[in-house]
């Protein structure tokens, strides 16, 4: 429909929104003033435009008066443009044929007098009112989603997505960095606040994901290049080499016992370095999946080749052993993205007035989950790097967070899992146990009921944010101790507590690699760098990118609970997808206007969606309309003006202008 | 290119030691300090704490007079000076309320101040411009077997941490290994010597300097090394004080300065080492230090000491 050809007729509504428009906005005064404008064949106010009989009036007035243009005067377009749009096409009309004037939030909500805000309302609704006549129909593409989905990070949260769109029989790859599913749940001693065991209620699931038809687990493996769009990504994985078959090994680890290296000699990582492992080794004996793997940088043959190879020889005819493994590339085709990627804990040496790394006994909350373990280092003993056991137990909460020198943020879990490791220590160890808080913040359910308990149990809590964690004595019984210095704000004083071990609550930060991921995969960071959702509480578990979805801490840091509940809701969100069939898209998207590029390329790296290729044939620039999000970005760059984007043209940006500046009062 | 030196009043009084150090071996690493002509008083801590203006408008005219004189840095040893000159900095870039009143101040003197001079301290310049290797090969007579404690007070790095950490700093550590020293891990390197206190409270501060005096002895140290006048003094003057209310731990306090005028073979007499209370008697090769007292296992606190230990449960 060519702007021209038909007689214009348009139908505008101005909402009170309540007092939120109203109380600000003469809303009759604006709905009298358009009404008198050229074009404008029905002009009204209503109270709730959004509600169902607003929306009915739209539908009634395009009947009755044969409008064929709709302008809506209310709140932001990201709240109800879908709406109005919606209720324009029930009406017979094409959707885009409406549009939507913010005098809300960028008029009534910000204003200061009346009839300030009242201008303005007028002024943008002259600009809509000269722009719609301009409006072109334009048609929602729809593209098919391919049933497949990648998950990204094998922790809780993704084992859990995986799990759940396993169910639903969907088909999985499930993509996990380290040689073992589990993430960092698989190190914890028990759970809060029941006190369940974590690896006796993670290593089902865990099974589980291995024993599942429809699930592809790749351990030692990342995603290396992510291409397409919603409903169509390709994706490469790069698999590190194992050194081992996978469907050859039994998990006997004969392997282990017979390597070269008698006795464990290297750092290992499971154990938050507390104890040791051979080259050849698995990282814990329920690691899923349950197969030895050989690391390069110790093992012997693999460094200088100069080796008896006593594990070759272990493993005898199932040769599982393979020296010659080199990385390995997938690729594969998902409809949707999963990335559970997941936190790193704070780095306890950038503190260094808590002196980790400086005095031994000084220890990370992760590192005495460890400890406390059964399978851990010490088979369950708490004992320090002095080999005595404590017989106080300092815990420092909130270590690197709710710091402006480290980061701002409550790390939302210290808290809780400072109270259960202090109920552990008394557990195992008999000790004092002293917790230096800042605030106790216990909201999740049974969590306040698990710090009465403490309470209860004569755990000592103390309040204020530690000092100094000293070996500086000045008393007999602070010799050869740790001496925690602390304001206590409660008793107004400052205290000396003598304790022989520490444990620093650790706060959760980003991984180290967010920034590379979050572009690997077209997502956005926060100012804090984790991952930022679409909308903190309507779309929480989506991303600006379609199809890609976020599961877990690497969104913020969240509890167990609170990572399987947005697993949950990241599968679903994957399943509405896959189910529907096919994804909508928006059709204001860019295109070239080949007859003016001039093939300078400059939009190409500007466009923050690679939705820009080049034609190097007919040297143009190309823009995959399935990619194109309408920022804009291109057509402001592009020299030649060759770039258009659909409801932003110029005669309709020029005649938004045009009605702004003739709006005169 | 030389730098601006501010020498402050302690240089010139209680902390002389620290100036006839500080200039042969900066000499000696061929850095050229040219002195501020016409300087006045930094403004430092008493100053502040009556009139933060006033203070603020006389650190800011030594600041002038660097930038009249062409001076991109300035060089305070003394901590206070250097705290406080870099405060006035501060203040100048953040409040432009106190800006204005300093430049008015300073305006009516015929002068004004951009705040573009960079304040350095002597253990900065060394650390950042030389650095360790270029002293390391200038020590001629290395302070092999002397165990040194560094002390670095609570001044230079903190708030404005501008080339250390404030929590736990560590250019003096690395300086004493260049000169061949063996730096004696403690942990009181940035807590308080009692500042003034030593004079209007001597209960509360001379107790801080006993326990910084103790533990040092107690960790082995044989020499504390500071790199502030006031630190300076009290850890060396109070020591008669110190043994009549607890115990005798004397040990020679110096700057750092003193102990790289050893290690670089300066004359002895001409690092000022002979001003300290307990003097520092250093026989090259020998690994001997004069030290009266010694820590035995039997020294106690007294209840009167006590009033930082906590009621712990």
């Amino acid at each position: 429909m060519e702007p021209g050809r038909e007689e214009i007729r348009i139908g505008f509504y101005v909402c009170h929104c309540g007092h939120n428009i109203a109380a600000m906005v003469d809303c009759e005064a604006v709905a009298r003033y358009v009404g008198k404008l050229p074009g404008v064949v029905a002009s009204r106010d209503y109270r709730y435009m959004c509600s169902d009989p607003g929306q009915d009036l739209i539908r009634r007035d395009v009947g009755e008066h044969g409008l064929n243009r709709i302008v809506v005067a209310a709140c932001s377009p990201l709240l109800h443009e879908q709406t109005f749009r919606t209720a324009t096409e029930r009406a017979g009309l094409n959707p885009f044929f409406c549009h939507l004037v913010n005098i809300r939030e960028h008029n009534s909500w910000v204003a200061l007098r009346k009839q300030d805000a009242t201008r303005k309302a007028k002024a943008l609704a002259q600009a809509a009112i000269h722009r719609v006549r301009f409006h072109r129909a334009l048609e929602v593409k729809r593209v098919p989603i391919r049933p497949e989905v990648l998950v990204v990070g094998g922790g809780i949260a993704g084992i859990h997505v995986a799990l759940t769109l396993a169910n639903a029989g969907k088909k999985v790859f499930l993509v996990e960095r380290e040689a073992t599913l589990g993430g960092h749940m698989a190190k914890f001693d028990k759970t809060f606040p029941t006190l369940d065991c974590s690896a006796c209620i993670l290593t089902p699931k865990m099974s589980a994901v291995r024993a599942h038809p429809n699930i592809t687990l790749w351990s030692l493996s990342e995603v290396e290049r992510v291409e397409g769009f919603v409903g169509n990504y390709k994706v490469r994985v790069r698999r590190r080499p194992r050194y081992i078959l996978e469907e050859a090994c039994v998990g006997c680890l004969e392997c282990v016992d017979a390597c070269v290296y008698r006795t464990p000699k290297f750092e290992d990582a499971f154990n938050e370095g507390l104890g040791k492992r051979k080259p050849i080794y698995i990282p814990f004996p329920q690691a899923t999946p349950k197969v030895v793997l050989i690391d390069p940088a110790t093992c012997l043959n693999l460094r200088t080749g100069k080796c008896k190879k006593t594990c070759v020889e272990a493993c005898g005819d199932r040769q599982a052993i393979d020296f010659t493994q080199t990385d390995t590339y997938e690729d594969i085709e998902v409809g949707n993205i999963v990335v559970a990627t997941g936190f790193r804990t704070f780095d306890a040496r950038r503190q260094p007035q808590y002196g980790y790394g400086t005095h031994p006994n000084v220890y990370t909350a992760l590192e005495i989950e460890r400890l406390v373990n059964a399978s851990g280092p010490t088979g369950g003993e708490i004992v320090g790097r002095d080999g005595k056991k404590p017989r106080a137990v300092g815990i420092i909460h909130c270590v690197g967070s709710r710091d402006r020198k480290t980061h701002v943020w409550c790390s939302r879990v210290c808290c809780m899992y400072s109270m259960k490791l202090a109920h552990l220590v008394r557990e195992h160890a008999g000790a004092e146990v002293y917790n230096f808080y800042i605030d106790i913040r216990t909201p999740g359910k049974g969590y306040e009921e698990f710090y009465n308990k403490l309470l209860d149990d004569g755990v000592h809590f103390i309040r204020g944010r530690v000092g100094e964690v000293t070996d500086w004595a000045i008393a007999p019984e602070e010799e050869g101790r740790l001496v925690i210095r602390v304001e206590d704000t409660l008793a107004g004083c400052t205290r000396r507590i003598p304790v022989d071990m520490v444990v620093l609550a650790t706060g959760l930060e980003p991984q180290a690699d967010a920034q590379a991921v979050r572009r690997l995969f077209n997502m956005s960071c926060g100012g804090d760098g984790w991952f930022l959702e679409r909308h903190p509480k309507l779309a929480p578990v989506n991303t600006f990118a379609d199809g890609v979805f976020l599961a877990g801490c690497c969104q913020g840091p969240k509890d167990i609970p609170d990572s399987v509940a947005q697993a949950g809701a990241a599968a679903a969100e994957v399943l509405s997808l896959i189910d529907r069939g096919y994804v909508e898209q928006e059709p204001n998207t860019a295109y070239v206007r080949d007859e003016d590029c001039s093939g300078c390329k400059s939009c190409v790296p500007l466009c923050p969606y690679q939705a820009i290729g080049f034609d190097t044939g007919r040297n143009r620039a190309v823009i995959q309309e399935a990619l194109c999000k309408g920022c804009g970005t291109c057509v402001a760059a592009c020299p030649s003006g060759s770039i258009v984007q659909r409801l932003f043209e110029d005669d309709e940006v020029f005649a938004e202008i045009e009605g702004v500046l003739a709006y005169d009062a | 290119m030389p730098y601006g030196y501010f020498p402050g009043c302690s240089l010139r009084g209680t902390g002389r030691a620290y100036e006839e150090s500080l200039l042969p071996v900066f000499r000696h690493l061929g850095l050229e300090l040219t002195e501020l002509t016409d300087w006045n008083c930094c403004g430092a801590t008493a100053y502040m704490s009556v009139d933060e203006t006033q203070a603020c408008v006389l650190a800011a005219r030594n600041l002038a007079l660097a930038e009249r004189e062409g001076h991109g840095e300035v060089v305070a040893p003394c901590s206070a000076c250097y705290l406080v000159l870099n405060k006035a900095r501060h203040y100048l870039e953040e409040y432009p309320a106190m800006a204005e009143r300093v430049q008015g101040a300073l305006g009516r003197g015929g002068m004004g101040v951009r705040g573009r001079v960079a304040v350095r301290h002597p253990l900065d310049v060394l650390a950042n411009d030389v650095g360790w290797e270029a002293i390391r090969a200038k020590v001629t007579h290395p302070l092999r077997g002397l165990r040194v404690a560094p002390y670095y007070g609570c001044q230079i790095v903190r708030p404005y941490a501008t080339f250390d950490d404030p929590h736990d700093p560590v250019s003096m550590d690395r300086l004493f290994e260049a000169l061949g020293a063996t730096v004696v891990r403690w942990p009181l390197k940035t807590k308080c010597c009692g500042g003034s206190l030593t004079g209007t409270i001597p209960e509360a501060g001379v107790r801080l300097v006993y326990h910084l005096c103790r533990e040092a002895l107690k960790r082995g140290a044989q020499v504390i090394a500071t790199v502030c006048p006031l630190c300076q003094f009290n850890l060396d003057a109070y020591h008669d004080d110190i043994a009549r209310r607890w115990e005798d731990v004397r040990i020679p306090t110096v700057y750092f300065t003193q102990l790289m005028g050893l290690a670089f073979g300066l004359a002895e007499s001409e690092l000022g080492l002979h001003r300290g209370f307990v003097r520092m008697r250093w026989r090259r090769g020998e690994g001997e230090i004069a030290s009266k007292s010694k820590i035995t296992s039997k020294s106690k606190i007294t209840s009167k000491g006590g009033s930082e230990r906590g009621e712990g449960t």
